[in-house]
């Protein structure tokens, strides 16, 4: 079986975004960039079903300008076997993003699809559920647990209320949650010998989508600020204040 | 043409997501009307048709539909759907679920976690984990929405809308349920609490997240935690707040032991007041607390315990 990780490239978990001042998005010049954090453990996980014998190769997917072609190449770094670079310098949206995909799944047949549960860029938690659809494939979102059977994938979900657990027949689409495992360090020598495995150019329209935007984005602004407020000496003395002052107990 | 908004619900209760969804539709100017689908889950379509602006609830009684499946979800809304103007669901982790896969059959972008109505077409939504607000415009067409429900307040008043039956289409059976780990509590749950205690790494192990149960037990209050608390493995997943876990905005919002990493002030900062217990003066929580106690929790939580004993808490 094969297993396809579409990953995105998105500004570094750690770095501290900023507005532009003309409202039009935040600033990239000269930011970091990185594997979205959700697409790293899904990487993590197919390299694990490799490993375990229940899939036969790892295919790296990115669709983003020429630069994702790094996110790839980390991918590979890990242990992924091979990529597929899908060339967009606009902005992509998870439906775009999605129909893309669904090209690559016919091309390459892959019998599961693991990814992350949202970008955390723009938070928007559709791509893996929306190629699902489109395939007419079965999904198990936020991925806590996945366990391969015969022509069946066993899910453990994270829910508002706990776990839950489906199972869905193969082929499938699975987004990972946090807790799914904890992504490995690429060593060096698998860095170079990463520099060697291939990685495959397309375009959107390869696969006969049109990667138009049709949300239109009218602005981003700074969220409203909090700012800091007293310090209290003791216990009792907040609890005063919660009581009387602030009036929510 | 009217909305339709997706009932939140365990067959048993409907649950406070779904009234705060229709809020956000309120504000769209359509009729509404109300999708409960399950497993029977009459008296949830019952109370359903007492809340305030409803038009009319759509029952769709389905063993298939008992577990809010995605691909029974999406075959039902999908169906329901050329009646319609907008669709919304709560962001529930059944909403996220099930709604983008509805909006991929509509060919139509979904509007993930709005946050406020601009106008019928134009929304605000959190980007980059609440560091951004984006507002957005959706193209003519089916709008395809969930609702960030902490934004919104439950429209006040009853209603009497009528319940309709509508058939459940047959399950594709691609997936089915197999079974659920709950967690059990007396306690609120999270995303309703009016009031949440929350602990981070500061507690030091999961035994001690029975001191913050204490205090939740006199302030009718839901236990939190960190990420970094749960990764520790102190308490479980479903205790999480923060971008990563649950978004939450009480009334009062206590963060003991938590030094407040970006991602935790995502899932909690839009609560109404925030106080910060820690013993560390330059933890970035205090930056955005109303009220903050530089102590130490296991002096200051059994203090603040005794001292609500003695106000009759």
């Amino acid at each position: 079986m094969k297993v396809l990780v579409p990953v995105k490239r998105v500004i570094d978990f750690n770095v501290k975004v900023r507005v532009k001042a003309d409202q039009t998005g935040v600033d990239l010049a000269n930011v970091k960039m990185s594997m979205n954090p959700f697409d790293e453990i899904a990487v993590e996980e197919a390299l694990r079903l490799r490993e375990k014998g229940k899939a036969t190769e790892v295919i790296v997917v990115s669709i983003g300008p020429q630069a994702a072609q790094e996110t790839i190449r980390t991918a590979l770094a890990m242990g992924a076997d091979r990529g597929i670079l899908v060339k967009a310098d606009a902005d992509v949206e998870p439906l775009a993003v999605a129909k893309i995909l669904k090209g690559v799944c016919e091309a390459e047949q892959p019998g599961l699809v693991i990814l992350g549960k949202q970008a955390i860029d723009d938070d928007s938690n559709q791509t893996g559920q929306m190629l699902a659809a489109l395939l007419g494939w079965p999904q198990g979102t936020f991925a806590h647990k996945i366990e391969p059977g015969d022509g069946v994938v066993r899910v453990e979900r994270e829910i508002d209320g706990g776990l839950q657990t489906v199972e869905l027949k193969l082929p499938a689409v699975v987004t990972t949650d946090l807790r799914l495992n904890e992504p490995r360090y690429a060593s060096l020598p698998n860095i170079m010998k990463a520099k060697k495995k291939p990685i495959a150019e397309k375009t959107p329209a390869d696969y006969g989508v049109d990667a138009t935007p049709r949300l239109k984005v009218l602005k981003v602004s700074e969220p409203p600020k909090r700012v800091a407020g007293v310090k209290v000496k003791t216990a009792a003395e907040l609890i005063d204040k919660l009581k009387n002052e602030a009036g929510v107990i | 043409m009217a909305s339709l908004v997706i009932a939140e619900h365990d067959n048993a209760a409907l649950k406070d997501a779904t009234a705060k969804t229709v809020a956000a539709a309120v504000q769209l100017g359509a009729p509404i009307h109300l999708l409960v689908a399950g497993h029977q889950c009459a008296g949830v379509a019952e109370a359903a048709s007492r809340l305030a602006g409803i038009e009319k609830v759509l029952l769709a009684d389905s063993p298939a539909l008992a577990k809010m499946v995605a691909e029974p979800m999406e075959q039902l809304i999908v169906g329901l759907a050329p009646a319609y103007d907008a669709i919304l669901a709560p962001a529930t982790t059944n909403g996220k679920n099930y709604m983008p896969r509805v909006a991929a059959r509509l060919d139509v972008p979904q509007v993930s976690e709005i946050i406020a109505v601009e106008s019928p077409d134009t929304f605000r939504r959190p980007i980059y984990a609440g560091n951004a607000i984006q507002t957005v415009q959706a193209p003519a067409g089916k709008k395809v929405i969930t609702v960030r429900t902490t934004a919104f307040k439950p429209k006040d008043g009853t209603g009497s809308a009528l319940v309709e039956k509508v058939d459940a289409p047959p399950d594709p059976g691609i997936s089915t349920f197999v079974g659920e780990e709950l967690s059990k509590s007396e306690r609120p749950e999270l995303t309703s609490a009016r009031i949440i205690i929350s602990g981070g790494r500061g507690l030091q192990s999961g035994e001690n997240f029975h001191l913050l149960e204490k205090i939740a037990d006199k302030l009718h209050a839901a236990v939190g935690a960190s990420r970094a608390a749960v990764d520790a493995g102190f308490v479980p997943n479903d205790y999480q707040v923060g971008q990563t876990g649950k978004v939450v905005a009480p009334d009062l919002y206590i963060a003991v032991g938590i030094s407040g990493a970006i991602q935790h002030l995502a899932g909690m900062k839009d609560s109404k007041v925030i106080v910060a217990i820690n013993k560390d003066e330059d933890s970035p929580i205090f930056q955005i607390a109303d009220y903050g106690l530089v102590a130490d929790l296991f002096k200051a939580i059994p203090e603040m315990e005794q001292e609500l004993t003695r106000l009759g808490y």
